[in-house]
């Protein structure tokens, strides 16, 4: 344990990703996580790695798809719309069974969005973005210590399951300063050992590797074998941290940033009398839905606190399968939660109420929509229009 | 111990420079710490600011959306920033840039002349610094000696004369709030 330092998120990130022995980088630049290009273009020479401000996105990936074939602790990072762009890259990945860390500091959307710190892209990250039967590891950080010490477990998961692995954070955690320190020492990546599947300089007369994503006529034998070690990581490698949920009438459930406003409602609503918890998934996937099940026991309701308009709450859902009422508290596009919006839902879920609940059927209560044609306005497809 | 601050006025007044200030006084003072910019569309039109908390537990989200405290360097702030505060809760103002007066009766406003003070001691650039030590003498958030400690480490390049006056800046802003 070192002694705890003020740092940036994204600075505390790219450090992380350098003492867990990243040394490769390639990224395009976009807010709000451009500290983390920033800090790798500084440092990642002086550790013997390579840093590439890509000419876009998609280069960028396929930059990292071809550093990981050869081993290499390679990573890239973007914000929202930049990991659509990648998604292509990602879905090759997986299927070339390569390790490898992706990034993700989440901002607003859909589209170009906004800068503001968002957790949109649930679905993006958990379902897989890109097409086809896959998955990615995904770990949600909600400080700066766990965005400097998860690059370390990411690498870590990718090589063992070889497969890609993401952080999700969003533009606060990465904009932020905090005081935190590295749990671990740096790694020289010199000093570990091969694996057997790299393609690299063959000097040792082992067989010839090759690095595919075309399976061919294999394609299906080789989705299912794949699945064997799906199954095995959902079984493995959810990890959660639980608070003050053993005797808890309401449990919120919330990851990354939402989870810190959530810890401050239970706080405010145990000095209320409200007997609240907290339950936060640290893997996205595998979601930990047996601890999830086990925090809920005793819960008369569940909430979901997500900034995103109904994501999260489908997981939690699935998990708890009808055994529980789930509520959803949600911030889309930019908003942000704090204990004071978070404990009127809490209430709203323990007496039927609605205030801080957000329901899509009720949210469209007498709304409705036509599609609206005007051929006064001209034709559609008589382009020269006008008289 | 929760201190829950923001810290507003013009872009180069170092509002959000002195918001780092705090936040590393708050972790030489052995406290967990946070500090957050205002990196939105609102930081481009012209006045910038900045959240800190300091505590002594863990820090909650470090969007300060009710702050405890709140230090306004320039006329605009004022208004946008006296409606958060809570109630109970402590607003600086620096009275040599702010002629408005502020409005609410449930919390404490304290007038500070920072300009002027820190004119007297030699370089008006380190108004906010003077604010930033009435904040420690009204709130004991943090020790004078801690942002002292944490200059060295927050401007690593500055000359020891500059932070002599750096340090003569935030005493005076102590003194003046006796």
């Amino acid at each position: 344990m070192t002694e705890k330092t003020l740092r940036k998120g994204n600075e505390a990130l790219a450090e992380g990703a350098i003492r867990a022995g990243c040394r490769f980088f390639a990224g395009y630049p976009i807010t709000p996580q451009n500290e983390v290009p920033e800090y790798m273009s500084a440092h990642m020479a002086d550790a013997g790695g390579a840093f590439v401000q890509a000419e876009s996105e998609v280069a960028a990936i396929n930059m990292v798809y071809g550093a990981a074939s050869t081993g290499t602790r390679s990573m890239t990072s973007s914000s929202s719309p930049g990991i659509s762009l990648k998604q292509e890259g990602i879905t090759y990945l997986a299927s070339a069974d390569l390790p490898c860390l992706i990034v993700n500091v989440m901002r607003g959307g859909p589209g170009l969005g906004s800068i503001s710190g968002a957790q949109g892209d649930y679905f993006q990250a958990t379902r897989g973005g890109g097409n086809g039967d896959y998955h990615i590891i995904v770990l949600a950080p909600n400080s700066v210590e766990e965005l400097g010490n998860f690059p370390k477990l990411a690498f870590e998961l990718a090589e063992k399951y070889r497969m890609p692995c993401m952080i999700l954070a969003d533009g606060i955690l990465g904009q932020m300063m905090e005081s935190m320190s590295f749990n671990f020492d740096p790694i020289d990546p010199n000093q570990l050992g091969k694996f057997d599947w790299a393609v690299d300089i063959n000097k040792n007369g082992r067989k010839k590797n090759n690095v595919f994503s075309y399976k061919g006529d294999n394609l299906i034998a080789d989705v299912v074998e794949r699945a064997k070690r799906y199954g095995y990581i959902e079984k493995t490698e959810p990890r959660f941290e639980a608070r003050q949920t053993e005797d808890c009438d309401v449990l919120l459930v919330a990851y990354g940033l939402s989870s810190r406003a959530c810890m401050e409602a239970v706080v405010k609503g145990r000095e209320e009398g409200l007997k609240v918890g907290l339950f936060r998934p640290i893997t996205l996937w595998p979601f930990p839905s047996e601890a999830l099940r086990n925090a809920a026991k005793n819960a008369k309701a569940v909430v979901c606190v997500e900034q995103s308009l109904g994501q999260l709450v489908q997981d939690v859902k699935l998990a708890l399968n009808g055994a529980k009422p789930v509520y959803l508290n949600a911030y889309p596009a930019g908003g942000q939660p704090d204990g004071g919006t978070i404990l009127p839902a809490v209430k709203s879920a323990l007496n039927g109420g609605t205030e801080g609940l957000f329901d899509l059927q009720r949210h469209a209560e007498g709304f409705s929509y036509e599609c609206k044609r005007d051929t006064s306005l001209g034709i559609q497809g008589d382009w020269k229009g006008g008289k | 111990m929760y201190q829950g601050i923001r810290i507003a006025g013009f872009g180069g007044q170092g509002v959000v420079s002195a918001g780092i200030l705090l936040a590393q006084a708050g972790v030489e003072g052995k406290k967990n710490a946070s500090w957050l910019p205002s990196y939105g569309p609102e930081m481009r039109g012209g006045t910038a600011n900045c959240s800190v908390v300091i505590s002594d537990g863990e820090v909650y989200t470090p969007i300060v959306a009710a702050p405890d405290t709140v230090i306004v360097m320039n006329e605009p702030s004022l208004p946008k920033f006296e409606p958060l505060i809570k109630k109970g809760g402590l607003l600086i103002i620096n009275s040599s840039l702010i002629n408005s007066r502020p409005t609410r009766t449930d919390i404490k406003s304290v007038c500070v002349p920072c300009n002027e003070i820190a004119e007297k001691i030699g370089m008006d650039r380190i108004a906010t610094l003077v604010a930033i030590g009435a904040f420690c003498r009204l709130t004991g958030a943090v020790q004078v000696e801690s942002v002292v400690h944490a200059m060295k480490k927050v401007y690593k390049r500055a000359k020891p004369e500059m932070l002599e006056l750096n340090k003569k800046a935030l005493e005076a802003g102590f003194e003046a709030v006796k």
